[in-house]
C-alpha cells in the first residue's frame, strides 16, 4: 500500500503540473494484502503491550483470522470476476487484479494458514520447566549457550514474533505475483525476503546451524537483490519506465514518445538483455533454480522446520508467480531470446536437483535437493509460452505446496533426545514402529514422485503436456528421465521406513496436537483429491491462466 | 443405464482392499477370510463377464464411459474385447489361490508396535494389485490405462520388499537387505519404462488431441489422423519399452529373478502370472493397433528379441540353483514366445500368445505355489537342499512334476496348445526363427526335468526326511490349478472362442492377412 503511494509520487512529481493528485486506490480489491499486513502490525503492537502469558493464544487467534478473511475476499473478488472478465491494473498501476495474481494468493494464503498451525505447535517438545515450547528459540537475541539463553529458558520466554513476521512474509508474498511494476516487484521482493531471513534464524534445538543458515541465506539473498535492482536500473534506462505495460511496448517497439533525458539509452537492446537476465537471475535465485540454488539445502536444513515447510511451498509459488507475470506480461516480445536460456536452466535444475539428492542423508537437504527438481519441472511449464503453459504451473504450485507442507509437518514429529531426527539413518524402520505417520510420509513421497493417482502426478502431466504442446519435447524427455532419477531417492526413503529393521535406540513419533494434525491431514486430503479428481481445480486454473496488461 | 459391471469388478478388490487393511490389529483370521471372500465374488463378477461377452459381438462390449478429467481430454472408458476377458478372468481366478496359498506368509514373527499389521496389509495389498491389473485390462482410453499401469507398482513394491521367505541361507538381516533390494529394482526398472512410456503418452496427445484408445484407432484407420513416419515409430517405442520391462523381454529382464526369488512364492506368482501379462497384453492392445505401421517396422528386431529371451531365459534356468530362480528364468523363455506369437503378426501366433498368457499364468501358479510349499517345509531355495521328496511326500512330487510337465508344455497339458500355436504361427511367417525358437521346448525339458530329478527322486536326504506332505489347505490350492491345466489342454475350445475374434481384429487393424500356403509349381 505504502509502496503504491510513494511510486505514484514520484511519477506525479516528475510531471509539471502544479496540481497535486491523490492517487486512486482500489482498497476493495486489494483487502487481501491490507488484511494481512494490517494484523502484522496489530501482531507486533500484542507483543508490545500484552502480557507475555497471553501473547502466545493472541498471536495465534490473530494470525488465523487475519489469513482466513484475507482467503476469504480473494474468493469474493474471484467470485466476483476480478479473475477473469474484471480483471484489471490497480493501485494507479502498481498491482494487477487478475486470474493468475488470485489463485497464487489463494494459494499462498492457504499455505500460510497450514504455516501458521505448524508454527504453533506446542506439544512435540518435551514442557521445559513445566513450560509448553514451540520450534523456536526462547530468546533470539540470547547467545546459544549463554547464561541468559538459560534464563530466558527457565522465565518460559518463547518467540512469539514468529506470528507477525509469518504475516509479514505473506503480506509480501502476496504482493509479488501481482505487482505491475518493477519497484512494487522490488519492494515485495524485501517485504517476504527480510521475515523469512529472520525465521531462519529462530530454531530452538541447533541453534548455531540455524543462525548459519540464516546468515547464507541473508547474505546470498541480499546479493540476489542488488542484481535484481541493478536489472531494474538497467532496464528503466532501456524503458523510460519501470511499468510492466510500457517495458512491454518498448520491446514490442510500439512505444511513441521518447524520454528526452534517456534518447540515448532507450531501445538500446544490450539493456535490455542485461537488465532483464538480471532480474530473472534474482527471481530464480528465490525459486532455487540451478545455478542459483547453492542456499537451498543449508538454509532448509538449519531453519526450523515448520518454518522450511511455510518457505519451501509459499515462496517458491510467490516467486513463480512474479517470474511468468515478467516474462508473458514484459518480455513476451523477446521469447526467442530468453527461451533458450531458460531451456538450459530448466534442464540443470531437472537433473542437477535429482542427481545431488541421491547422495543425501539428511531428510531436510533431501527434500531441499527434491524442491530443486521440482523447480525445473515447473520451469518446463514456464517455457512453454501459451496459456495452457500458465494453467499448468499454477495447478502444479498449488498441488506443490500442500505435499511440501504436509511433509515437512511430519519431519517435525520425528524425535530423539536431540529434538527432531533428521538423520536418515534414524528413519529406518519407522514404518514398524509407527505405521501411520510413515505411511502418510510414504504418501507425500510417492506425490512428490509424481506416481498417478496423487496430485504430483497430475500436476507433473499438466506441465509435460503443455511443454509438449509448446514444441518442447526434448525437454519433456529429460524431466521424465530426472523424474526417474528422482524415484530413486523418494524409494529409498520408503525403503528406510518399510523394509529395514527398526534401530533399538531409534526416534519416536511425538503424538502432535490438532494444529499440526490438520495441517498434514488437509496435506493428504489435497494430496489425494487433485490426484483422483483434479477437473475442478485444473477448471480453476485454467479460467485464472490469464494476465491483465 | 446398465450396472457398471467391469468398473464393479475393479471396485470390489479395491474396497475389500481398505476393509481388510482397516481390520483390528488382533484379528488376523478375519482379514484373511475377508480377503478370500472379496476376490471369491471377484471371480463370480469375472466370469459373469465371460458369460455376458459376447463373442463376435462388438469389438468393446460392455463399454463405460464417463468424463473424468476434461483438460487431460482424459475420459473413463472401459471395454472389454476377448482378449481383455480372457486375462480378467485368468487374474480373477489366480488371486484366490494366492490368498490361500500365502495364508500363514504374513504372519507376523515379531510384536512390533500395537498398530503394526502386517497380515493385514498383506492381503490388502494383494486385493489392491488384483484391482489395478484388472482396471488396466479393461481401459479403454490409453491414460486411465497408463495410470493403472503405473500406480499398481505400488503395491507390488511392498508385497516384494515387506515379505519375503522366512528361512534364509544367511539369516535374516542378509534376506532383509536382498528383498529391499529386489523390490527396489523391481520398482525403478518399472517406473524407469513407465516414465519413458509418459513421455510418449503425451506425444501422443499432442498428435491426436485425446486419449481414447477406438477413436485414435478409427481416426487413423480413416486418414484423419496423420502421423508422421518418425513420430509414429518413436511414441511405439516409448510405449514398447515400458511393456518390454514389465513383460519383461531381453535385455531388460534382469529385475525379474531378483523380484520373484525374493518374493514368497505366492506373490512371485502375483508378479508372472498376473502383472506381467500387463505389459504383453497392452503390446497387442495398444502398440499394435495405434501405431500398426511403427509395429511392422520394429518386427524385425523384436523378433530376434524374442528369441533371445527364449534361449537364454532357458539356458539361465538351467543353470540355476535356486527353485525360484530357476522358475523365474523359465518364465523369461516363457514371455519369449508369448511376445514372439504377437510380433509374427499371424492370427495362429497372436491366438497363441494369448492362450499362452492364459496358460503360462495358470502352469507357472501351480509350478511355483507347489514349489513354495517345498521350500516352507524345509526352509531352503536351493535345488541341492533337496533329495528323494517323493517317496517322503508323494502328492507334493506328483503335483511339482505335473506343474514341472506343464511348464516344459508336455501335449496334453493347456501350455502344449499355445506352444504349438505359436511356433506354428511363426513358422509360417518367419520358419528359420520358428525352428530356432523350437529349441527353447528342448531346453525347458531339460531344466525341468533335471529340476524334479534332482529334488524329487535319489536318496532321500536327512533334512527332508520328516517332511510332512500336502494339507488340505494347500491341495485346495493346487488341485484345482492342475484339473484346469488338464481340461485346458484337452479341449481349449472355451478360451480359443473367446479369444479369436478379437486377434482377427486385431490383425486387421495391422494390416496384415495371415500367409497362404503356398505350392511349388512342378517342374
Amino acid at each position: 500500500m505504502s509502496t503504491a503511494a510513494v511510486h505514484s509520487l514520484w511519477t506525479t512529481a516528475a510531471d509539471p503540473i502544479s496540481k497535486f493528485q491523490a492517487p486512486k486506490i482500489e482498497y476493495g480489491q486489494l483487502s487481501p494484502t491490507l488484511i494481512v499486513i494490517g494484523a502484522a502490525l496489530v501482531g507486533v503492537l500484542i507483543e508490545a503491550f500484552v502480557p507475555r502469558k497471553s501473547r502466545y493464544y493472541a498471536q495465534v487467534f490473530i494470525s488465523v483470522v487475519a489469513l482466513a478473511a484475507a482467503f476469504a475476499a480473494v474468493v469474493a473478488l474471484a467470485a466476483g470476476g476480478y479473475g477473469t472478465t474484471k480483471a484489471h491494473i490497480a493501485a494507479m498501476g502498481a498491482l494487477a487484479v487478475d486470474g493468475p495474481s488470485l489463485f497464487l494468493q489463494g494459494t499462498i494464503l492457504l499455505a500460510g494458514l497450514l504455516g501458521v498451525f505448524t508454527f504453533a505447535e506446542r506439544r512435540l517438545d518435551p514442557e521445559a520447566h513445566g513450560n509448553r515450547v514451540d520450534s523456536f528459540a526462547a530468546q533470539a537475541a540470547s547467545a546459544p549457550g549463554s547464561e541468559s539463553e538459560k534464563a530466558a529458558v527457565k522465565a518460559g520466554f518463547t518467540t512469539t514474533e514468529a506470528f507477525p513476521l509469518l504475516l509479514f512474509a505473506v503480506g509480501g508474498m502476496l504482493v509479488f505475483p501481482s505487482a505491475n511494476d518493477l519497484l512494487t516487484l522490488f519492494v515485495a521482493l524485501e517485504v517476504f525476503s527480510l521475515p523469512l531471513y529472520l525465521l531462519c534464524a529462530l530454531a530452538r534445538r541447533k541453534r548455531l546451524m540455524s543462525q548459519e543458515a540464516s546468515v547464507k541465506y541473508f547474505l546470498l539473498g541480499a546479493f540476489a537483490s542488488a542484481f535484481t535492482l541493478f536489472g531494474i536500473a538497467l532496464l528503466y534506462g532501456y524503458a523510460g519506465s519501470v511499468s510492466y505495460a510500457t517495458i512491454a511496448q518498448v520491446v514490442d517497439g510500439t512505444v511513441a514518445n521518447v524520454d528526452p533525458a534517456l534518447a540515448n539509452t532507450m531501445g538500446n537492446d544490450a539493456l535490455l538483455l542485461v537488465g532483464a537476465a538480471m532480474i530473472v537471475m534474482g527471481l530464480l535465485f528465490k525459486v532455487a533454480a540451478v545455478p542459483f540454488h547453492m542456499w537451498t539445502p543449508d538454509v532448509y536444513q538449519g531453519a526450523p522446520t515448520p518454518v522450511t515447510g511455510f518457505m519451501a511451498a509459499a515462496t517458491k509459488v510467490a516467486a513463480f508467480g512474479a517470474l511468468l507475470r515478467l516474462l508473458y506480461v514484459v518480455l513476451p516480445g523477446m521469447r526467442w531470446d530468453w527461451r533458450p536460456v531458460m531451456w538450459a536452466v530448466a534442464i540443470v535444475t531437472m537433473l542437477g536437483g535429482a542427481i545431488v539428492a541421491i547422495t543425501q542423508t539428511d531428510i531436510k537437504r533431501l527434500l531441499a535437493y527434491s524442491s530443486i527438481a521440482h523447480a525445473g519441472f515447473i520451469l518446463a511449464g514456464v517455457i512453454a509460452t501459451t496459456q495452457n503453459g500458465v494453467s499448468s504451473v499454477l495447478f502444479y504450485l498449488a498441488a506443490y505446496s500442500f505435499v511440501t507442507i504436509g511433509a515437512f509437518a511430519v519431519v517435525t514429529l520425528v524425535r530423539d533426545a536431540g529434538g527432531e531426527a533428521t538423520h536418515l539413518s534414524k528413519w529406518a524402520g519407522l514404518g514398524r514402529r509407527s505405521p501411520l505417520a510413515a505411511a502418510v510420509f510414504a504418501v507425500f513421497l510417492l506425490a512428490f514422485a509424481g506416481i498417478p493417482l496423487t496430485s504430483g502426478f497430475a500436476g507433473k502431466f499438466a506441465v509435460f503436456k503443455a511443454a509438449a504442446e509448446g514444441g518442447a519435447i526434448p525437454l519433456v524427455v529429460i524431466g521424465v528421465i530426472s523424474s526417474a532419477i528422482a524415484a530413486f531417492f523418494y524409494i529409498r526413503v520408503i525403503v528406510l521406513m518399510f523394509f529395514s529393521e527398526p534401530r533399538p535406540e531409534g526416534p519416536t513419533v511425538a503424538v502432535p496436537s490438532p494444529l499440526t494434525l490438520t495441517a498434514i491431514g488437509v496435506g493428504v486430503a489435497v494430496t489425494l483429491v487433485l490426484g483422483v479428481a483434479p477437473q475442478y481445480f485444473l477448471d480453476l486454473a485454467s479460467q485464472a491462466s490469464v494476465f491483465v496488461r | 443405464m446398465s450396472f457398471p459391471l467391469l468398473t464393479a469388478t475393479a471396485a470390489l478388490p479395491a474396497v475389500g482392499a481398505l476393509a481388510t487393511a482397516a481390520v483390528p490389529a488382533a484379528r488376523r483370521t478375519t482379514a484373511k477370510w475377508l480377503a478370500l471372500t472379496v476376490s471369491l465374488a471377484t471371480f463370480v463378477l469375472a466370469a459373469v463377464i465371460a458369460v455376458r461377452f459376447e463373442p463376435g459381438g462388438a469389438r468393446y462390449q460392455l463399454t463405460e464411459s464417463h468424463a473424468w478429467i476434461k483438460d487431460f481430454g482424459v475420459r473413463y472408458e472401459l471395454g472389454v474385447d476377448g482378449i481383455a476377458v480372457a486375462l480378467v478372468a485368468l487374474t480373477a481366478l489366480l488371486i484366490p489361490f494366492v490368498i490361500l496359498a500365502g495364508w500363514h506368509d504374513a504372519d507376523p514373527m515379531e510384536t512390533g508396535s500395537r498398530r503394526w499389521r502386517p497380515t493385514q496389509g498383506f492381503f490388502a495389498l494383494i486385493l489392491a494389485v488384483e484391482a489395478m491389473v484388472i482396471l488396466s485390462f479393461e481401459a479403454t482410453d490409453v491414460f486411465v490405462f497408463y495410470i493403472f499401469f503405473e500406480a499398481m507398482l505400488i503395491p507390488m513394491y511392498f508385497l516384494i520388499g515387506g515379505f519375503g521367505d522366512r528361512a534364509h541361507e544367511h539369516g535374516e538381516k542378509a534376506a532383509s537387505t536382498q528383498r529391499s533390494y529386489a523390490a527396489v529394482k523391481f520398482l525403478l526398472y518399472n517406473l524407469a519404462g513407465g516414465l519413458i512410456m509418459l513421455a510418449a503418452v503425451i506425444g501422443l496427445y499432442v498428435q491426436a488431441g485425446n486419449f481414447s484408445l477406438p477413436e485414435i484407432v478409427q481416426a487413423r484407420a480413416s486418414g484423419s489422423l496423420h502421423m508422421a513416419t518418425s513420430t509414429e515409430r518413436w511414441l511405439f517405442l516409448g510405449f514398447f519399452f515400458a511393456f518390454a520391462v514389465k513383460a519383461p523381454l531381453w535385455p531388460l529382464h534382469t529385475w525379474l529373478p531378483n523380484a520373484m526369488g525374493e518374493a514368497t512364492a505366492p506373490v512371485a506368482v502375483l508378479i508372472t502370472a498376473v502383472v506381467d501379462k500387463v505389459g504383453t497384453f497392452a503390446m497387442l492392445r495398444f502398440c499394435l493397433q495405434l501405431f500398426p505401421e511403427a509395429s511392422k517396422w520394429a518386427t524385425p528386431v523384436i523378433l530376434v528379441l524374442a528369441l533371445i529371451s527364449i534361449i537364454y531365459g532357458a539356458l539361465l534356468a538351467v543353470g540355476q540353483r535356486d527353485i525360484k530362480r530357476l522358475v523365474a528364468y523359465a518364465s523369461i523363455s516363457h514371455f519369449g514366445f508369448i511376445i514372439l506369437g504377437i510380433f509374427a503378426m499371424t492370427s495362429q501366433g497372436q491366438s497363441g500368445a494369448t492362450l499362452y498368457m492364459v496358460n503360462h499364468g495358470i502352469s507357472t501358479a501351480a509350478l511355483m505355489l507347489v514349489a513354495g510349499f517345498l521350500i516352507s517345509r524345509r526352509g531352503s531355495r536351493l535345488i541341492a537342499d533337496y533329495g528323494g521328496v517323493q517317496k517322503v511326500a508323494p502328492v507334493l512330487a506328483g503335483t511339482f512334476l505335473i506343474g514341472s510337465l506343464a511348464t516344459l508344455s508336455l501335449p496334453g497339458l493347456a501350455p502344449f496348445v499355445s506352444e504349438f500355436l505359436v511356433l506354428v504361427g511363426t513358422f509360417t511367417r518367419h520358419p528359420a526363427i520358428g525352428i530356432i525358437a523350437t529349441l527353447g521346448i528342448v531346453l525347458a525339458a531339460l531344466y525341468t526335468l533335471v529340476l524334479y530329478q534332482r529334488t524329487m527322486t535319489g536318496p532321500v536326504k536327512a533334512e527332508v526326511a520328516e517332511m510332512p506332505d500336502l494339507r488340505v489347505r494347500e491341495l485346495l490350492v493346487v488341485a484345482p490349478l492342475i484339473a484346469l491345466l488338464i481340461f485346458l489342454g484337452v479341449y481349449p475350445k472355451p478360451v480359443a472362442d473367446i479369444v479369436n475374434p478379437a486377434v482377427r481384429q486385431t490383425m486387421s487393424d495391422v494390416h496384415q492377412t495371415d500367409p497362404q500356403p503356398k505350392v511349388e509349381a512342378a517342374k
